[in-house]
């Protein structure tokens, strides 16, 4: 990181706001501080935010380094443009906040960690029952015609966390990130009362914690079948994994007030892990089977087997960051 | 955890020798493995033993930590149902277990790399056909290279 330059003190602190691969939702929590926004817009200048302003790249590379305060940026690398906007930013801010769980841990789109680039683009150009593609064209990074030369950003095989890419000083975590937590660090950055580099600006208890069915969770949780949110009529009050409901709050990390539970939703762990635990997926199939009600075992794989999808219940939103990062795939020697 | 000797990664006579990580619980598997030693049994080289109290100790973290750090196999050795030092931890062992089995597959780990055993601590016998089968088993898979895989995972590039 760059050491910062001089700005005259009349200046507002500047932000950087950025979108890389993810839906949009996290940007949909900036908007949803509501009135709120107004107090950050008079206490900083957003100097970049593709979304909702008209700076381009050019803009930010013209900056000296370290000009601007912090940049937000959210959504996980699939492509070489986000790479090197990672690497800008970077370059640009003096702090940089990986924000929501697509820049935290990949999210949502690390799932095609699951998938090589080749079977991505078979699927979508090729496979799919809307797709009508003879000539089996893909995407390409570059394209001659005439003299004039046309580029798109690269593909990568794999989909990558932003602090696999750059250096990351903050992280945001969430599905999106609550307005509140989003609010909470603007205003920490602001006042220069920040924590230690490489927090994870929430809570660092389990999500029971602060879940208000908390009360209602037996001593000793035990269970013989696991169900589907649609399977069952959801009680409003008891605990969800009493009620057989697969909830990943005992293994993610709370901050957000047990949002989906009080919507009657369990958790499906946006929030990532805890700071004791190195990988999400394994910490939480670890506590959902341990409370299998079974010592035989085919009996404990017909209850596991109301799991259909392991990979995908418990990295829902961490699998580039997972120990393994990514299924086997053939390297080249 | 021994180091490995040199030469043994790259292969013995048949080429690739399997480098198997064994998760063995304090009161049974590892005391069959200990057995096994001072009776001067014979069987594969390939596990390097690690010691835990219970083979319910064994977090499904420290299984995918040593696929993605280069073991082409993973064995967990617990006591026998019904015997457990600590009444049911090898019940949770296997519970998380079975569980794993279908999360590694589904992340491209074969099925023979990842194994449960229960051996008490006189079945130095049993332990010595576990091995043995085990280390066959993955001989004939191939390394696994997970840890080529993690390492260049930064660096992939595109095409």
């Amino acid at each position: 990181m760059t050491e910062p330059t001089s700005v005259p003190k009349s200046e507002k602190p500047k932000v950087a706001f950025y979108w890389c691969a993810s839906c949009g939702g996290c940007e949909e929590t900036v908007v949803d501080l509501a009135e709120k926004v107004l107090d950050v817009v008079a206490a900083v200048d957003i100097v970049f935010w593709p979304v909702a302003l008209d700076f381009k790249r050019k803009d930010v590379e013209a900056m000296p380094d370290g000009a601007i305060l912090a940049s937000f940026m959210n959504g996980a690398i699939r492509t070489t443009e986000q790479e090197e906007m990672a690497h800008l930013l970077r370059q640009k801010s003096k702090v940089l906040v990986a924000l929501g769980s697509c820049a935290q841990l990949g999210g949502i789109p690390g799932l095609a960690n699951l998938w090589s680039r080749a079977s991505i683009f078979e699927a979508v150009y090729q496979e799919s029952p809307s797709t009508v593609n003879p000539e089996g064209t893909v995407p390409k990074s570059f394209y001659r015609e005439d003299g004039r030369c046309v580029s798109l950003p690269g593909f990568f095989d794999t989909v990558r966390t932003l602090d696999q890419v750059v250096d990351v000083d903050y992280y945001l975590p969430g599905c999106p990130p609550t307005p509140k937590i989003l609010q909470q660090a603007v205003g920490a950055l602001l006042s220069g009362a920040l924590p230690p580099k490489g927090t994870v600006l929430a809570l660092d208890t389990a999500l029971c914690e602060e879940c208000p069915r908390k009360d209602t969770r037996p001593e000793k949780l035990t269970l013989t079948a696991f169900k589907r949110p649609h399977e069952l009529v959801i009680d409003a009050e008891k605990c969800l994994l009493a009620q057989g409901v697969v909830c990943l709050g005992p293994a993610t990390r709370g901050g957000c007030e047990a949002l989906c539970p009080q919507g009657n939703m369990p958790c499906t762990g946006c929030f990532g892990p805890t700071s004791r635990v190195q990988d999400f997926g394994a910490k939480a199939l670890s506590s959902v089977a341990s409370i299998v009600e079974s010592n035989d075992e085919k009996e404990i794989d017909r209850i596991l087997d109301t799991i259909p999808d392991p990979v995908g219940t418990f990295y829902r939103y961490s699998l580039p960051a997972a120990l393994l990062r990514r299924k086997k795939v053939r390297m080249a020697a | 955890m021994p180091e490995a000797k040199p030469g043994l990664k790259e292969g013995g006579r048949n080429g690739f020798e399997p480098k198997i990580v064994a998760f063995f619980c304090n009161w049974c598997t590892y005391l069959a493995a200990d057995l096994a030693g001072t009776s001067r049994m014979k069987y594969a080289p390939n596990i390097r033993v690690i010691r835990t109290m219970c083979s319910g100790r064994v977090d499904p973290q420290f299984v995918l930590d040593a696929f993605a750090k280069g073991a082409d196999g993973v064995l967990i050795g617990g006591c026998h149902p019904g015997d457990c030092h600590y009444q049911e931890g090898n019940y949770k062992a296997l519970r998380r277990f079975r569980l794993l089995k279908r999360l590694a597959k589904e992340m491209g780990i074969e099925d023979e790399r990842l194994r449960l055993e229960w051996i008490s601590a006189s079945e130095a016998d049993r332990l010595k056909v576990a091995v043995n089968d085990m280390v066959e088993k993955v001989r004939a898979l191939g390394p696994l290279r997970l840890e080529t895989m993690v390492e260049r995972f930064p660096e992939e590039v595109t095409v």
